[in-house]
């Protein structure tokens, strides 16, 4: 199977392995991580456990899908023999070519096409094979799946939508195989937009996005396919959509994100917590809308300050939303002005991609600007 | 195929054996000989097409044909090797095995045409002029490249020659405007000076929807454009017949578009059909190309190209079809150099691109600055301007 899965992989593996190195905040560095430590309580901790990297978490989340609902069905190019992510790895061979199945190389029809499923009432999860390539699926998206039920005054749906997408910097993706593009999906109500950072989350949030009763687009951060294995569930479980977690309690600062750039902010705060002396609250959005502005909202209200960070570029990405809602909410407790750190406002670029990101030091440099204002 | 078919030369085939055996001194008679093969016949549709079963070339032109796909491969040969030793980083997608497209289109069409493809592009960029460093140095990152090192290699650019695209299909609208442009223009050109536009896709790009709208709209405004289906048989891993219900892309312009199915693993068949092809798009708008071809490598440097197609299929192609070998025979056939004169000509060949490399790595990297550069211009200064969060935040270069 694997030798299969580097035929059609069309993304260098080893930019894979260095980037996902690199997001995970290990490189070179012996700070001790905490974030791998958290226990979620929606994730079971009793039943068997196995040992998986996020890819492997996406495919057994499937696995389930389909196995519970002989209406799912899992689509998208190469998907058939496992994705270029390996994803969909042996499900064609488990649940037959009716169920999972390659698509041609067509967005805005594998959208369009998902969404026909589920207005009948299917379990459509279709896979866009990198988030780079869902504009020419945007149309569908935005003004069929999202405005389906309101505009039918409720007696048509495609709940039974969820589409997949890999999204993020790898180290070498250029322009085409590393953006973010969460935010101009989040201006749209009608749809759910989650993304997970770590196996564990990476199957509970997906099956609640497959069961969830709304379109829901999910984007998994690619750096972290391959990246460290965790103890996941073998049985079905579902992490709420909607909802962040705090990551670690801390009194001086709330630091937001989510995705693989929870593991840069790790880096970040034990930077300043060892530099600085201060106390850093982190919380991992986990879903982009509807989003947990209560937790967010409590958090900054106990500690005065925040620092929103995405790989996105900086103007109207999601982070300007989180902050606005910070301002419009917290701000007779700030004590000083909210950081965005993000990407800059230019192109995903190809050989500037260490200058482009949101790296520890630059979010470093936020925490410390929110601290000593 | 071709590579069977033996000439019928018009002048003296057998060049005296003494003047060939100096290496490099290949006699301007052999050059200048007339020599006539047979090509794979066209399957046309709602045209005739070209109206010819054999094309006539010179020994000059097969040996330039020879040296161009020689070249053309070895570019692609030493990229391969320079991403292997981890000069290349990213994205690498090699057009070897599919040399004769760049080969016969250019031998057609002007140089004034403009020519859009996908990330596929190295070499038909190379057609258009490109110098090798110029190639080299941009998949290595280098200042020296087409695109200064910020494209890559899926973003090449150069005269008449307008990328290098990396969203599949993408370009085919594209190409349709720069034929708008070109349509505009030619009311008032001269015959001789009017132009065309030629988009060129894969087989997998053929189901992407933008795709048929482009055939409707330049159908619709007569545009002159071709539109080229390089059908190598796969997409990825995916083979033309999974995700194409037509494969038969001569025949899919809306049934108005004239299409032509052409051997494009023989130079001279894709020459014939571009000639047509170029004054047909003047004379009556839009007409589509389907080039059958191969892709001897995997889709990109990740893919080794062998879990969805047997080796044996590969090698196939490379014994009974391969361009290279195919002008060799011909070559040698016509007594116009023989294999000790191609084996030096290649060596020369090799040593050039060899020595581009050289002079790739040894251009800098753009400094960081270059980061905000490129991305919006300001009207006034026509300097670089990039968006701040707010006005006062934004830069004037
Ligand atoms: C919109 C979009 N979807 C998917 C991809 C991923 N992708 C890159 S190349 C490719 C296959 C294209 O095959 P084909 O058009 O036959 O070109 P070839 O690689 O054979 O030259 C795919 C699916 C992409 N680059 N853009
Ligand atoms: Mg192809």
């Amino acid at each position: 199977m694997l030798r299969l899965s580097r035929a059609v992989c069309s993304m260098p593996t080893r930019a894979f392995a260095s980037t996902a190195v690199a997001a995970a905040g290990s490189g070179g560095d012996k700070l001790p991580g905490f974030v791998h430590k958290v226990v979620d309580e929606d994730v079971p901790q009793d039943g068997e456990m196995v040992e998986m990297n996020l890819f492997e978490a996406v495919n057994a989340a499937m696995d389930v899908a389909l196995d519970t609902d002989e209406t799912a069905c899992v689509f998208g190019e190469d998907v058939a023999f496992g994705g270029v992510f390996r994803c969909s790895m042996n499900l064609m061979e488990k649940y037959g070519k009716d169920r999972v199945f390659s698509t041609p190389l067509s967005e805005q029809g594998i959208a369009g096409f998902a969404i026909g499923m589920a207005a009948m009432g299917s379990t459509a999860i279709a896979e866009i094979q990198f988030a780079d390539y869902i504009f020419p699926a945007f149309d569908q998206i935005v003004n069929e799946a999202a405005k389906y039920r309101y505009r039918s005054g409720g007696m048509f749906d495609v709940g039974g939508l969820t589409i997949r997408s890999p999204y993020g910097a790898v180290g070498h993706g250029g322009l085409y195989h590393s953006q973010s593009p969460e935010a101009y999906f989040s201006h749209t109500p009608g749809l759910k937009v989650v993304i997970p950072r770590s196996p564990q989350q990476a199957k509970g949030l997906l099956l609640s996005a497959i069961r969830d009763p709304n379109p829901v687009l999910v984007f998994e951060p690619k750096a972290l396919y391959r990246a460290a294995n965790e103890p996941v569930p073998v049985e079905d479980y579902e992490i709420p959509l909607g909802k962040a977690q705090v990551l670690k309690e801390g009194s001086d600062v709330t630091v937001v994100g989510y995705g693989a750039q929870i593991y840069v902010l790790e880096q970040a705060i034990l930077m300043a917590e060892k530099e600085l002396g201060i106390s850093c609250e982190l919380i991992d959005l986990r879903s982009i809308l509807p989003w947990d502005k209560d937790t967010v909202i409590d958090s900054v209200n106990k500690t005065g300050r925040a620092v929103i960070s995405h790989e996105a570029p900086k103007t109207s990405g999601f982070a300007a939303e989180v902050s606005s809602t910070i301002q419009e909410a917290c701000f007779l407790n700030l004590e000083s002005p909210i950081q965005r750190v993000c990407g800059w406002d230019t192109p995903f670029p190809l050989i500037f991609e260490p200058v482009y990101v949101p790296d520890k030091h630059r979010v470093f440099e936020g925490i410390k600007a929110a601290i000593e204002f | 195929m071709f590579a069977l078919a033996r000439a019928s030369a018009s002048a003296a085939v057998a060049a005296p054996a003494a003047a060939r055996a100096a290496v490099r001194c290949i006699s301007d008679a052999a050059l200048a000989q007339e020599l006539t093969f047979p090509i794979t016949p066209f399957k046309c549709h709602l045209t005739d097409g070209p109206q010819v079963e054999e094309m006539t070339t010179t020994g000059a032109e097969l040996l330039e044909f020879f040296k161009l796909a020689v070249h053309y491969r070895r570019l692609e040969l030493v990229a391969e090797s320079a991403y292997k030793q981890q000069l290349i980083r990213g994205f690498c997608h090699l057009h070897i095995g599919q040399e004769a497209i760049p080969i016969g289109m250019e031998a057609a069409i002007s140089k004034a045409d403009s020519v859009i493809t996908a990330y596929r592009c190295h070499t038909l960029l190379k057609a258009r002029g490109a110098s090798d460093v110029e190639i080299l140095a941009e998949l290595l990152g280098r200042e020296a490249g087409c695109s200064r090192g910020k494209g890559g290699s899926m973003h090449m650019y150069g005269p008449e020659f307008y990328g290098g695209n990396g969203i599949v299909g993408a370009q085919i609208p594209i190409g349709a405007g720069l034929a708008l442009a070109h349509k505009h223009a030619n009311a008032k050109a001269a015959d001789d000076a009017k132009r065309i536009a030629v988009a060129l896709c894969g087989d997998g790009a053929v189901p992407q929807g933008q795709v048929h709208e482009a055939f409707n709209m330049a159908a619709l405004w007569k545009l002159p454009v071709i539109f080229c289906v390089e059908d190598n048989q796969f997409g990825m891993g995916t083979s033309v017949s999974r995700s194409n219900a037509n494969t038969e892309f001569y025949t899919i312009g809306h049934g108005v578009i004239p299409g032509v199915q052409v051997d494009a693993m023989d130079p001279l068949a894709v020459k014939a059909a571009f000639q047509w092809a170029r004054q047909a798009t003047i004379d009556n708008g839009p007409t589509i190309l389907q080039l059958k071809t191969y892709r001897y490598r995997g889709h990109s440097m990740s893919d080794p190209g062998t879990s969805y197609r047997t080796r044996d299929e590969v090698k196939e192609v490379q014994k009974s079809r391969d361009v290279i070998e195919g002008i060799r025979a011909r070559v040698i056939d016509a007594g116009i150099a023989d294999a000790a004169e191609l084996k030096a000509i290649e060596k020369d060949i090799r040593k050039t691109v060899e020595a581009a490399l050289e002079e790739a790595k040894a251009s800098s990297e753009l400094p960081a600055s270059e980061l905000i550069t490129d991305i919006y211009v300001d009207k006034e200064s026509q300097k670089g301007f990039v968006r701040g969060v707010s006005l006062d935040k934004s830069w004037v270069l």
